[in-house]
């Protein structure tokens, strides 16, 4: 039997807006709010940095760029952030030269590997990114540094050393700190991202393609040579540059075994100092007098803007691979290998 | 394994085999090469460091110069837990309602900055916000700070969350809101007690991940929080921390503080694995909960 | 219970219209089936119904749904109290993984607020009764609601809408999931609750529609083509392209 009664209590007539609507807008509000302060925080702290370098840029002009000369000293003050920017740039080409193929390599090694060893393979790969940078100088100064003193080194200098031009790059002497460790920690500590990144690359092109190229009767290396690897290119290059990103920004492990002396070098065995290892060793002594602070928060606004030019740059060339493989897009690898 | 092309009656030419072979042995040398420094680093870390474990290392402060090994790093703990502890304090709110306004109303231009917003914060070097909290917070406050350590963190940490959240709130699917919808929840309570609960366990994923990350970061706080020879529980005094003085004992000329600096490193590199790991294992367990 | 109408219903997903000025009405006490092809604006039009249309972006919605003689899209009008008033079930069993059953059945009333704790222990259970679950489950509330079978999935997430004391029941093909002996068992459960509610249900399965309902609304292209009894509209329908369609002709 239909029966049309309300039980009681049942709120009859139009039920007009009122409180939902109200705890709706408040709550889109106050996370749009703080999504704001995300953009307002990344503005401002653009914005110290620049005004706080402004002074020595204005002292200094485009001299602060090729000036050689880092002297805080009162009086006498003059800064030139060139020994930084050419150590920073010797040091992270040093690591992209060294990680990029390991990179690569690992990259299309777990894109082809099936079976137990994949997934243990790219964690292990991952848990280089979970190590922290202090971890790496420590390493880096108490074991790395003595092993190539004694051994790498020479021996590089022995076999590389002897040839023209390129060998005045391993002349001097091999005891103490050099850019060439530092090179050579940060290209472990990029690795991890650069190969997820390539990885991700790599994974977006499609099966066929290859299957395509092993089915005419070409080799592994041959189908990865024709069919991946021209897509991925891109891709890859931009994963480089993130990896770049990274190794300019690294301050801790660097500054452990570099030397941190502002000097520009002939060989990658002298001691250096890159920016982020230069703001971290003398930052204590920057007072608020002269233009020393200053000068540490513009090396700080450089730093700035040459990582975002490379993620920017990377963004752009993963894009170009998105675009040859016609609209499919390269996932982004987990925030734990990127964030670290 | 790798699947092989087996041609049985056709033989590939010599130098195309050849290269091949070269390139699969190419491919495993870099696995090879890549694992060495894991191994390497986990070894000399364990060995030394396992040493300079004791009660002492946790409990006692530094000791004086006579008897350095007497002393040990419990200020640098505490510090540690501190620091971290606000930064997540802040971060934890931010990011999740920052990654609530991107999965749940970001369309359009607005979030789509956002976005690009924590990318960019993301790949910022880490040393860069500690020079920024240096020049707000430490120059205002005239001194170093374990408030300033923890704002530091607070602008590496708060992308990690908002974005590794984001893409747990956006793995929820569709139909539990329109379920919670028409029942008539408004849509506010249905983000708050539907979607961010069954999001829940990636969340704390995300958490994890952040919190790795600001306890083995060195840099920041050094421009901020200083550092301290002393325990130190005041928020607006310089304190110490587990990176920090690893950093500070592998640059002294004291030896047998090397120990030390091993032993710290051998805690932090537990820490950070350990959360690292579980975070993994808990978002694994999450993605076959929704599915 | 009341009466749901639509008057002049016309729906858009951007630029693209999917309902045409669709008309029908369904009574208190009797169930109502929507039918048609894929593709003919059904689900679209239930969902209308309770203003869950307009959750799409980029959705619009042109026209009158009257509640009991009250038009539901008027302006000053709460669409989360409406929700509350006409409830819905949908396609596929879709229980909120982190409650248990017990809290699933009377998730609308504890995320609503107004119920007293002690009451909801005897809300749950004449929603489930009504639903059909009750004996099933009645000895492990407790336990997760994705340990059910489906076809229990279903019955919870119905008894989920009756907790909240709609006045209709929309129901968006809610069989189309399931093994043929749930499906019978919700076909019943319709039959029941028909008793209680104004129940609309859309199906693409004709036969299902003969089965349990009074009225039956056939669409095709986003119009309506013809509305009326039942049984008329299977054995005499006056429209021939109705006739195509539920002689299988055609969809």
């Amino acid at each position: 039997m239909a029966s049309t009664e309300d039980p009681p209590g049942r709120t009859t007539g139009a039920p007009l807006q009122g409180r939902s609507r109200l705890g709706d807008r408040l709550f889109a509000g106050w996370t749009g709010a703080i999504a704001l302060g995300l953009i307002v925080l990344l503005a401002g702290l653009l914005v110290v940095l620049s005004a706080g370098g402004w002074r020595v840029f204005r002292a200094f002009g485009p001299g602060f760029f090729v000036g050689t000369d880092w002297n805080p000293v009162g009086g006498r003050e003059s800064f030139g952030a060139l020994p930084f920017i050419f150590g920073t740039l010797v040091t992270s080409a040093i690591a992209v030269v060294l990680a990029g193929p390991i990179a690569v390599g690992l990259a299309l090694l777990l894109n082809e590997v099936r079976g137990w060893i994949r997934n243990p393979l790219a964690s292990f790969v991952d848990l280089l990114a979970a190590i922290p940078s202090v971890v790496y100088g420590l390493w880096g100064l108490f074991v790395l540094k003595p092993l190539f003193d004694r051994t790498i080194e020479p021996a590089l200098q022995a076999t590389l050393g002897k040839v023209p031009v390129l060998g005045a790059v391993f002349r001097g002497n091999v005891n103490g700190p050099d850019l060439f460790t530092a090179g050579v920690i940060l290209a472990v500590m990029i690795l991890p991202i650069v190969t997820a990144v390539s990885r991700e690359v790599v994974a977006v092109v499609p099966r066929d393609l290859r299957e395509a190229a092993l089915a005419v009767g070409a080799t592994r290396y041959e189908a990865i040579r024709m069919a991946v690897l021209p897509y991925a290119r891109s891709g890859i290059v931009g994963a480089t540059m993130l990896g770049l990103g990274r190794a300019l920004g690294e301050t801790i492990a660097v500054s452990m075994v570099v030397g941190n002396v502002p000097k520009i070098g002939t060989s990658v065995f002298e001691a250096g100092a890159t920016i982020p290892s230069w703001i971290a060793s003398s930052f204590r002594e920057a007072t608020s007098v002269g233009l020393h602070r200053s000068a540490l928060l513009a090396l700080a606004v450089v730093l700035v803007m040459l990582a975002f030019v490379l993620a920017v740059a990377s963004r752009l060339l993963v894009r170009r691979t998105e675009r040859l493989l016609a609209g499919r897009t390269v996932e982004r690898p987990a925030t734990s290998v990127v964030a670290l | 394994m790798i699947a092989e092309t087996s041609r049985p009656v056709f033989r590939v030419a010599g130098r195309r085999r050849v290269k091949d072979r070269a390139f699969t042995v190419f491919l495993w040398a870099c696995a090879i090469m890549a694992m060495i420094p894991l191994a390497f680093i986990t070894f000399y870390v364990v060995s030394r460091g396992y040493r300079a474990l004791s009660v002492s290392f946790f409990t006692k402060v530094p000791a004086g110069p006579l008897d350095p090994q007497a002393g040990g790093i419990a200020q640098a703990f505490i510090g540690s837990g501190l620091i971290v502890g606000l930064a997540a304090l802040f971060s934890i709110p931010l990011g999740i309602s920052t990654a609530v306004y991107l999965a749940e109303y970001g369309r359009g231009r607005f979030a789509g900055a956002v976005r690009l917003v924590a990318e960019v914060l993301l790949s910022t070097p880490s040393i860069v916000a500690g020079a920024f909290i240096w020049a707000v917070v430490v120059i205002a406050m005239k001194r170093f700070s374990a408030l300033a350590g923890a704002l530091s963190l607070t602008v590496l940490m708060w992308p990690v969350i908002a974005r590794a959240t984001e893409e747990v709130l956006r793995l929820v699917p569709q139909e539990l809101r329109e379920a919670a919808l028409a029942l008539g929840v408004p849509r506010w309570k249905v983000i708050v007690r539907v979607v961010v609960p069954t999001a829940g366990a990636g969340i704390v994923t995300a958490v994890m991940l952040a919190v790795a990350r600001g306890l083995g970061e060195t840099a920041p706080i050094l421009l901020t929080a200083l550092g301290n020879d002393f325990i130190n529980t005041n928020p607006l005094q310089p304190t110490d921390a587990v990176p920090l003085r690893v950093y500070a004992y592998a640059r002294t000329p004291v030896e047998a503080l090397h120990s030390f600096a091993w032993g710290g490193a051998l805690m932090l590199l537990v820490t950070v694995l350990v959360l690292s790991i579980g975070a993994r294992a808990l978002s694994s367990r999450q993605q076959k909960r929704i599915a | 219970m009341r009466r749901v109408e639509a008057a002049g219903l016309s729906a858009w997903f951007g630029p693209n219209q999917v309902l045409h000025e669709v008309n029908v009405a369904a009574e208190p006490g009797t169930v109502t089936a929507i039918i048609g092809p894929s593709g003919c604006g059904k689900s679209t039009l239930i969902r209308c119904l309770n203003r869950m249309h307009e959750e799409v972006r980029g959705a619009r919605v042109q026209g009158k749904v009257l509640f009991d003689g009250m038009d539901i899209y008027a302006a000053d009008v709460d669409p989360v109290e409406i929700r509350r008033r006409i409830g819905m079930v949908f396609q596929r069993p879709n229980p909120f993984p982190t409650m248990s059953i017990l809290d699933n059945a009377v998730a609308g009333l504890k995320l609503g607020g107004t119920v007293p704790r002690a009451e909801l222990a005897e809300r749950a259970e004449r929603a489930l009764r009504s639903a059909g679950l009750w004996e099933e489950v009645k000895d492990r509330l407790r336990e997760p609601g994705g340990r059910l079978s489906g076809g229990q999935q279903q019955r919870l997430c119905i008894a989920r809408a009756l907790a909240v004391e709609p006045e209709v029941v929309l129901m968006d093909e809610p069989a189309s999931a399931l093994d043929p002996a749930s499906t019978l068992r919700i076909e019943e459960l319709v039959q029941e609750l028909k008793e209680r509610y104004t129940v609309v249900i859309v199906t693409h399965n004709m036969q299902q529609a003969a089965r349990v309902s009074d009225w039956t609304l056939f669409m095709l292209y986003g119009e309506l083509v013809e509305f009326g009894p039942t049984s008329k509209m299977f054995t005499k329908p006056d429209d021939q392209r109705t006739e195509d369609y539920v002689t299988g002709r055609f969809g």
